[in-house]
């Protein structure tokens, strides 16, 4: 092959951000056609490194070649002007407008909406991605979502497409059709920088790799010639821990979650009503619900922490108890605890220390009240030992929650739960946005609380990770709940079919 | 004589509906780029004042009117600056900027309590003014009138129709998602607050200017207030704020009427009666969660912080 001139050549790329380096002397080369990886754990400097590209964000230092010419991307509307297009990692959509006015905001110049709407079902006819272009944003599932993000990105016929962590939010079947979407634009010659997480996406896509750590560049790779394990290891510097495995079931079946029958409402139409939920948890088990976001899962998980209360008192019962109706901190002392998929805000209050933070969920499982005051001592030291036991990075118990990085906050937040000793754990999204590391550290707290003789829920979209976890999975789908099948009788493919809707086993199986 | 009688009440209907015509559109601009300025009242009165002193020292009924938008965009720019650039909260900032507006227009009205002014020109076509009934309904009031008669038509193409409007729209939002996109959300937002800040003036200067042709302090009687509520409960919606804006003036018309009549409820509550109803009804109308999610800008009251 012929040298070529790179695409885009970055030289010495350094940003820093008040107390740390996100970037730092980063050399990055993107040949045209090409789609290359960008690898790192979180807070590796992946996201500044593409808002740098995107014109969002400004190097420090460093210099950035365009075709073999030097130039300096102020704003990403000089990024789209160069042929750059993003497909962001939480969506740039705007809930109220329609999915033609939110593509016609994204375009360099004025254009006429119907005219648009016509390019739009042509690239979507084209590429296979089907979409209205007359509904609002607020109607359509994540994965319509992002094909408005490519769609738009597309219309602007770019020659570099930058997609950060696309699939976290897909089906397994639609990871394979956005894949064929991302190889045919390759051969159309347009170059794909592409971030995820998942390692075994980027070795079946990508033929060059950049990894990041701590900031800095440590090492170039062909994903096709690597295994998951030596890219993990490159990325983290050290060996990853033996992959995580179910509980080993010793106890016998004894259901401490049963859910009967229930159904509950949306509280308005963006939500999704939950439709005759069965499940059962046993002791010493761990249950995976895998499911796209946006199916039921926000929906269940307040049924069961007791957010929002049930009709029948015995739809839900923990250890025997009914407690449908019953408000969440009843639920805690018969031994429940919830962790939401939201940490700021929702697992914890983004503005409080994490000593009070701990306090708000713990004080009855953990006598922290005595007489109306808080015991503060004791408050701390169980604090402390969260922090402890969870190596949650941080400066001490009072810094804010908000203070925390998202992988740091999961694990301090799962800690809390599961040293609280519940009988009953539900868990939405233990791992979603941490990075390997963490990961496998929740998801060994997980394992061991199960083969501790407690039940785990855990609604998860990587389905990868409920594989790995759980001994049996089920799948949410419009609010519906399937049956479970046992985790080794189940394949990718199968519980991929059951969350994109296939309503009964039999089809399936 | 009864054609008569309703002839006058739909001429004073729409003297009461016109100033919040203007100062709820103003504030829906405002509100649909995400900014929430409860300033409106303060700002009103700055105008009002200004408007009535330079009807004075100008001789100009027009540039009066230009003078009390200036003063209100000056007010609104003073809010703007502290929000947009250095961050203050929304709901202090406008509360604080209410009673700054009470006691500013108090000292500049200091003087001109008492004098009198003679009432915008009002237009005069020859034949057609004079004809019966309709003449002086549809071609015998002054520009102020016609201009917000235009508005909503203008506000619903601006935000419906144009390129622009839909930035706005974005902005109000989802502020990340459009700073994203490469949106200069503080510019949008400045200037979206400045328009609201002048059509507070605008009605300001209609109120010393034709409503009640004089200064007396305080004299926007809390219509500020109720064009903030108009845009909440007419779900950001040009029409329905238009409409209630007309609600609100013919309830105040026809319990004035009543009250001359002699009916015999007292009048405190005669006076309640345009808030109430006029809340009361729009409430009923926009109950739909839906439309108010699809309408109601989703980053109100938000600051936004572009370094992240």
């Amino acid at each position: 092959m012929t040298q070529q001139v790179p695409l885009l050549n970055l030289t010495g790329i350094t940003k820093a951000f008040p107390g740390c380096v996100a970037n730092d002397d980063i050399d990055l080369i993107i040949q045209p056609g090409e789609i290359h990886a960008l690898l790192g754990e979180n807070g590796a400097g992946k996201s500044t490194l593409v808002k740098i590209i995107y014109g969002i964000l400004k190097a420090d230092k460093g210099t950035i070649e365009w075709n073999g010419e030097q130039v300096s991307i102020d704003n990403p509307s000089i990024a789209r002007q160069l042929g750059i297009a993003m497909v962001f990692q939480h969506f740039s959509l705007f809930d109220a407008l329609t999915v033609v006015e939110n593509i016609a905001l994204g375009m360099e110049n004025s254009v006429d909406l119907t005219e648009l709407e016509k390019r739009i079902l042509e690239i979507s006819t084209n590429y296979g991605l089907p979409l209205d272009p007359k509904r609002h944003v607020y109607t359509l599932s994540v994965g319509e979502r992002q094909r408005i993000e490519i769609i738009r990105c597309l219309l602007q016929s770019p020659r570099l497409l930058v997609m950060d962590e696309p699939t976290s939010v897909l089906t397994p079947q639609e990871v394979e059709k956005l894949f064929a979407t991302l190889r045919r634009l390759s051969t159309e010659g347009v170059s794909i920088l592409y971030i995820s997480h998942k390692l075994d996406e980027i070795r079946v896509l990508c033929q060059t790799a950049t990894i990041l750590r701590l900031g800095k560049r440590v090492s170039d790779a062909d994903p096709r010639k690597e295994t998951a394990r030596s890219l993990a290891a490159m990325m983290m510097g050290k060996e990853l821990q033996s992959p995580a495995r179910p509980p080993k079931v010793t106890h016998v079946d004894k259901a401490r979650l049963e859910v009967k029958d229930l159904s509950l409402e949306a509280i308005d139409d963006f939500g999704v009503d939950l439709k005759n939920v069965a499940l059962h948890v046993n002791a010493g088990e761990i249950l995976g619900i895998a499911g796209v976001a946006g199916n039921g899962q926000n929906e269940l998980l307040d049924a069961l922490s007791g957010e929002r209360s049930c009709d029948s008192s015995n739809s839900i019962t923990m250890d025997g108890n009914p407690c449908a109706t019953l408000a969440p901190d009843a639920r805690r002392r018969l031994g429940f605890g919830c962790v939401p998929e939201e940490r700021l805000g929702h697992g914890a209050v983004p503005d409080m220390s994490l000593a009070e933070n701990t306090y708000l969920t713990a004080y009855a499982q953990m006598n922290l009240t005595n007489n109306g005051m808080i015991q503060t001592a004791a408050r701390d030291e169980f604090s402390d030992r969260i922090i402890r036991e969870y190596r949650v990075k941080c400066t001490d118990r009072q810094a804010s929650a908000a203070s925390l990085s998202g992988g740091n906050l999961q694990k301090f937040i799962v800690g809390r739960e599961i040293l609280q000793n519940p009988g009953v754990l539900v868990v939405s999204q233990p791992t979603w946005g941490v990075d390997a590391g963490a990961a496998a550290a929740i998801q060994e707290a997980l394992i061991a609380l199960a083969e501790n003789g407690s039940a785990v829920l855990v609604i998860s979209q990587d389905l990868d990770e409920l594989m790995q976890i759980s001994n049996r999975i089920c799948a949410i789908c419009a609010g519906v709940v399937s049956e479970s099948i046992p985790t080794e009788q189940a394949t990718v493919e199968q519980i991929g079919l059951l969350m994109g809707g296939a309503t009964n086993q039999a089809s399936v199986l | 004589m009864t054609l008569d009688f309703i002839v006058l009440a739909l001429l004073t209907i729409i003297t009461a509906a016109t100033p919040l015509v203007f100062a709820a559109m103003g504030e829906l601009i405002t509100e649909k780029s995400g900014v929430l300025n409860l300033g409106v009242e303060g700002m009103m009165l700055t105008g009002a004042v200004t408007g009535f002193a330079s009807v004075f020292f100008f001789e100009s009924a027009i540039v009066a009117c230009i003078a009390a938008m200036l003063a209100g965009t000056l007010t609104a720019l003073l809010f703007a600056f502290l929000v947009l650039t250095l961050q203050a909260s929304q709901v202090a900032t406008g509360l604080a900027l209410t009673i700054f507006g009470v006691g500013l227009s108090a000292l500049l009205g200091q003087n001109m309590v008492g004098i009198a002014y003679e009432g915008l020109p009002t237009l005069s076509i020859p034949y057609l003014t004079e004809l019966p009934i309709v003449g002086k309904l549809l071609f015998g009031q002054d520009f102020l009138v016609y201009l917000s008669l235009a508005l909503p038509f203008l506000v619903a193409w601006f935000l419906y129709r144009t390129r622009a409007g839909l930035i706005l729209r974005a902005v109000g939002d989802s502020h990340d998602a459009a700073h994203a996109i490469g949106y200069p959300v503080i510019r949008i937002r400045y200037c979206a607050t400045l328009f609201g800040g002048a059509m507070a003036g605008l009605a300001g200067a209609y109120l010393s200017l034709v409503y009640s042709p004089m200064w007396v302090e305080n004299m926007t009687a809390g219509r500020g207030w109720i064009a903030l509520a108009l845009v909440v409960f007419a779900t950001w919606r040009p029409w329905r704020l238009f409409l209630g804006a007309y609600l609100f003036g013919g309830i105040t018309i026809l319990q004035l009427h009543a009250q001359a009549v002699g009916i015999n409820i007292a009048s405190q509550f005669m006076s309640m009666l345009p808030y109430i109803i006029t809340i009361v009804v729009l409430v009923l109308i926009s109950r739909d969660r839906n439309k108010i999610k699809l309408n109601a800008p989703a980053c109100i009251g938000k600051p936004f912080h572009p370094a992240a």
